[in-house]
């Protein structure tokens, strides 16, 4: 046996899953491990929140409209509540509520787009024309006029936005699953007798989970956008929850007073976002190219 | 015609040198390191003089002619040595300076004349560009200029052709008129990268012969790069063998063709010495019977086919493309039922569609595909993609599925390190032995090889032909073999079938196809393989014309 073949062996066996893991990490630019901090804190914050918030998310804890000060960090709302323990609570609210959104989403889009892209024929013309149709409508007006029909709860708030931002995934599914599936691998699989869910999940799933995965970091981000506009305008989640799009609308009217009150929950928002952004832009480049290291 | 006069000057002298390069090193950035290419070579060419670049891929053949325009592809440097053109340094020149040199006094031919034509816009609009933005003539000068190269390349309606889109013509016109696009400000250099590779061998001979014409005509000098020797031996007045970026030999063309110095150029011409004495076989496994096949039930791309496959034997099925020889295999395999016919495997009829088979039916006839890159999923490793019919077909599990694996791995000449590989961190030839063994894993009765050789290297394509020249002496598996190579025909086979136009041309053994007396378009596809004869291309020409 030849000496490289040794080596290989060695080098193979000496790195676990985790050490790997490990290395990439510590590979990646700054701007990724920046971002990837700033994600980590904030599923901390949404985690902990009744643990490390000095006030209930709804307790009135003082004065309306205080300034900061020890007791409370960022002052307090019109009704008196601690702005610093309600930007925590948003966390939770606005992360959980679009991360289940996006979760629908791609369980939806994505199930339907790969199932388009391999059986092709009718049932893919449909889908694509629907969803043509309802990609022609721009999502925010689309989104507040389904609230208005369909009742302002959180459920139906969850599953609109869905719907809707799952075109999006419905079309990339498809497209980078369909120049797959042409792949002569795929082919071969075939001739071999596969049935559709090895075809599926073995020989095609693997090949397009990097830009899907990239795609979900991008469409939490929209979603999570979406959701602070929709509570902004007043139809996404409805007080006494607290919600970053929401706080901002309540004390919009302070900036007058040049009071930093909605800079806090919207400076919340612009982290995250940017924050989701880095990391994304890393993986991305990362796995353009299939140069895995392993 | 003015222009042409004007250039016709004193310094345009037959012999006189045009470019020298000198100890160049190119360099291209990958893996955040910079990586030779090109390690010190040197070049002369002199006016009206071709030579020839040959060498397996990645020996910097298409690098050094592209260094020879002064270019270097994104991610690549010059990092030493000089490009001496008619007097001007390239490498230190500005790009307004190339600008002005490219497309009028050098131009580039590209493999792939259908990637290199802007579908959007007619030929001639193409054609003449370059001479009109480079000022050598106004569009009506260089409109009929374009016909009358047209008509040099002997296209067929040269006055009305560049009316036509790129899709309107066939791929052997469209490299012609890509040869006319070069040519159409008389550059003084042209470099033809691969211009014939992605043609088929009746068309390359139109193709070959009216380069050559032309460049003769104006006296252009030219770079010639190709990996294969038969039909650099037609072009070129010299020749250099290149590998891993450095000149292995240098000579004459005749020279070099009688007499190679060095081992490796030896071992490029003994590639062609492959040969397996045929077999004849009477035990017939699979036997198609006047099948027609269609796609979408417009085009007929098998019409009445006839073919007998003996069982232990190579078959091999030759034609041109768009001959049907990858539908018969698609037809046999069952992606494309066909729409009349039967066909019968070991005495029964083998269901038309995939979907009726069986799976042990399944297992008795594999497939080995062109493109080992695509035949393999990027994010499976080696065990899984070997291990997976071992399991499916067989119900091997666990260790004694990567016992199977390993066995299989060294019947196919790799070591049992390869077992935790992804296809990307292996070689073309590496990646087309996994594929093979992929299909021996389903222990079959038939593999079907489809073009398995075409997109590898001479020395490596030898390597695989002999592999799978063993394993069938060893596991008795029959080969149908499709291919547009007639030398890997004449290596391998046992019976040939002939093809074109989707009808059966000839099927025999290998000895009465390759032998007179010859139909039609047996004689006419055989005559056409460029042979390591110098003259072979002029006298074919010669006898063509007579005839």
């Amino acid at each position: 046996m030849t000496t490289e073949h040794v080596d290989i062996r060695a080098i193979r066996s000496r790195r676990t899953f985790g050490q790997n893991a490990w290395r990439l990490l510590k590979s990646a630019p700054f701007t990724a491990k920046f971002g990837m901090a700033v994600i980590a804190f904030y599923i901390f914050c949404a985690i902990f929140a009744p643990v490390i918030t000095p006030y209930g998310e709804a307790e009135i804890a003082g004065k309306a409209y205080q300034l900061s000060s020890w007791d409370h960090w960022f002052g307090t709302d019109q009704i008196g509540r601690d702005t610093l323990s309600r930007v925590i609570y948003g966390a939770r609210n606005t992360i959980g509520i679009a991360f289940l959104t996006v979760c629908i989403s791609f369980a939806i889009g994505g199930v339907l787009g790969i199932y388009a892209s391999v059986t092709r024929g009718v049932l893919d013309q449909i889908l694509s024309r629907i969803v043509d149709v309802l990609m022609s409508i721009p999502v925010l007006i689309f989104a507040l006029m389904l609230l208005t029909m369909f009742g302002k709860s959180i459920w139906s708030l969850i599953f609109i936005l869905a719907v809707l931002d799952s075109t999006r995934v419905f079309r990339l599914a498809r497209n980078t699953a369909l120049s797959v599936a042409v792949q002569d691998f795929v082919e071969a699989a075939r001739l071999r007798g596969e049935k559709l869910p090895w075809i599926v999940l073995r020989e095609i799933v693997p090949n397009i989970l990097p830009p899907l995965i990239a795609e979900f970091g991008l469409r939490f981000c929209f979603v999570f956008l979406t959701i602070s506009a929709l509570s902004f305008l007043g139809v996404g989640i409805q007080p006494p929850t607290a919600d970053w799009g929401s706080m901002v609308a309540e004390s919009k009217t302070l900036i007058t007073f040049g009071r930093p009150q909605p800079l806090i929950p919207a400076a919340a928002i612009a982290l995250l976002t940017v924050a989701v952004n880095f990391v994304v832009d890393w993986f991305l480049h990362k796995t353009s190219g299939l140069r895995d290291e392993k | 015609m003015k222009s042409n006069e004007k250039r016709s000057d004193a310094k345009r002298v037959k012999g006189a040198p045009l470019v020298e390069i000198k100890g160049l090193k190119i360099e291209g950035f990958s893996d955040d390191k910079w990586h030779p290419i090109i390690k010190g070579l040197d070049l002369t060419l002199k006016r009206g003089e071709v030579v020839g670049l040959i060498g397996e891929s990645g020996a910097g053949k298409s690098t050094l002619g592209l260094a020879a325009m002064g270019y270097t592809k994104p991610g690549c440097r010059i990092s030493a040595g000089t490009v001496n053109f008619d007097g001007k340094e390239l490498t230190t020149a500005s790009q307004e300076e190339l600008r002005k040199l490219w497309g009028s006094r050098i131009s580039y031919v590209a493999q792939s004349a259908s990637a290199s034509f802007n579908p959007a816009h007619k030929l001639m609009e193409q054609v003449v560009e370059s001479a009109c933005n480079h000022g050598v003539m106004d569009r009506a000068a260089a409109e009929a200029d374009a016909k009358d190269l047209f008509k040099r390349l002997q296209l067929p309606n040269p006055d009305t052709i560049g009316g036509r889109f790129p899709h309107q013509v066939s791929g052997g016109q469209l490299q012609r008129a890509m040869t006319a696009m070069a040519m159409s400000c008389r550059p003084d250099l042209i470099i033809f990268d691969e211009p014939t590779t992605a043609l088929d061998v009746t068309t390359q001979v139109e193709v070959l012969a009216a380069m050559r014409r032309i460049v003769e005509e104006f006296d252009t000098a030219a770079i010639y790069i190709t990996h294969d020797l038969a039909v650099v031996a037609q072009m070129a007045h010299r020749i250099m063998v290149l590998r891993y970026g450095n000149l292995v030999e240098e000579a004459e063309t005749r020279a070099m063709l009688k007499q190679p110095t060095q081992d490796y150029t030896k071992t490029l011409w003994a590639v062609r010495k492959l040969q397996k004495e045929e077999s004849k076989g009477d035990d017939v496994v699979i036997s198609v019977n006047n099948v027609d096949g269609s796609y979408s039930g417009l085009v007929k791309v098998l019409d009445n086919v006839t073919v007998r496959i003996p069982r232990g034997k190579t078959v091999a099925v030759v034609g041109e493309s768009g001959s049907g020889k990858s539908t018969l295999a698609r037809a046999i395999t069952g992606l494309l039922p066909p729409s009349r016919g039967r066909i019968s495997f070991n005495g029964k009829d083998l269901p038309a569609k995939l979907a009726d088979r069986d799976r042990d039916t399944l297992r008795r006839i594999q497939m080995i595909y062109q493109s080992a890159d695509t035949a393999l999923n990027p994010r499976q490793t080696v065990r899984d993609i070997i291990g997976r019919p071992t399991e499916f077909y067989l119900g091997l599990k666990g260790a004694a599925k990567d016992r199977r694996v390993v066995e299989l791995l060294e019947a196919i000449e790799l070591d049992e390190s390869f077992i935790d590989r992804y296809p990307g961190e292996m070689s073309g030839g590496q990646k087309q032995r996994i594929s093979i063994a992929r299909a021996l894993a389903a222990e079959p009765e038939v593999i079907i090889c489809d073009e398995v050789t075409s997109a590898l290297d001479q020395i490596v394509q030898e390597e695989i032909l002999k592999l799978l020249m063993r394993l069938q002496e060893q596991t008795k598996v029959t080969y149908l073999f499709i291919t547009h190579d007639i030398a890997t025909v004449r290596a391998i086979s046992d019976e040939i079938v002939v093809m074109h136009k989707g009808k059966v041309v000839q099927q025999g053994l290998k000895s009465e196809v390759l032998n007179p007396p010859y139909p039609a378009y047996t004689e006419l596809l055989l005559s056409s393989v460029p042979q390591m004869d110098p003259d072979w291309l002029t006298n074919l020409l010669k006898k063509r014309a007579a005839a």
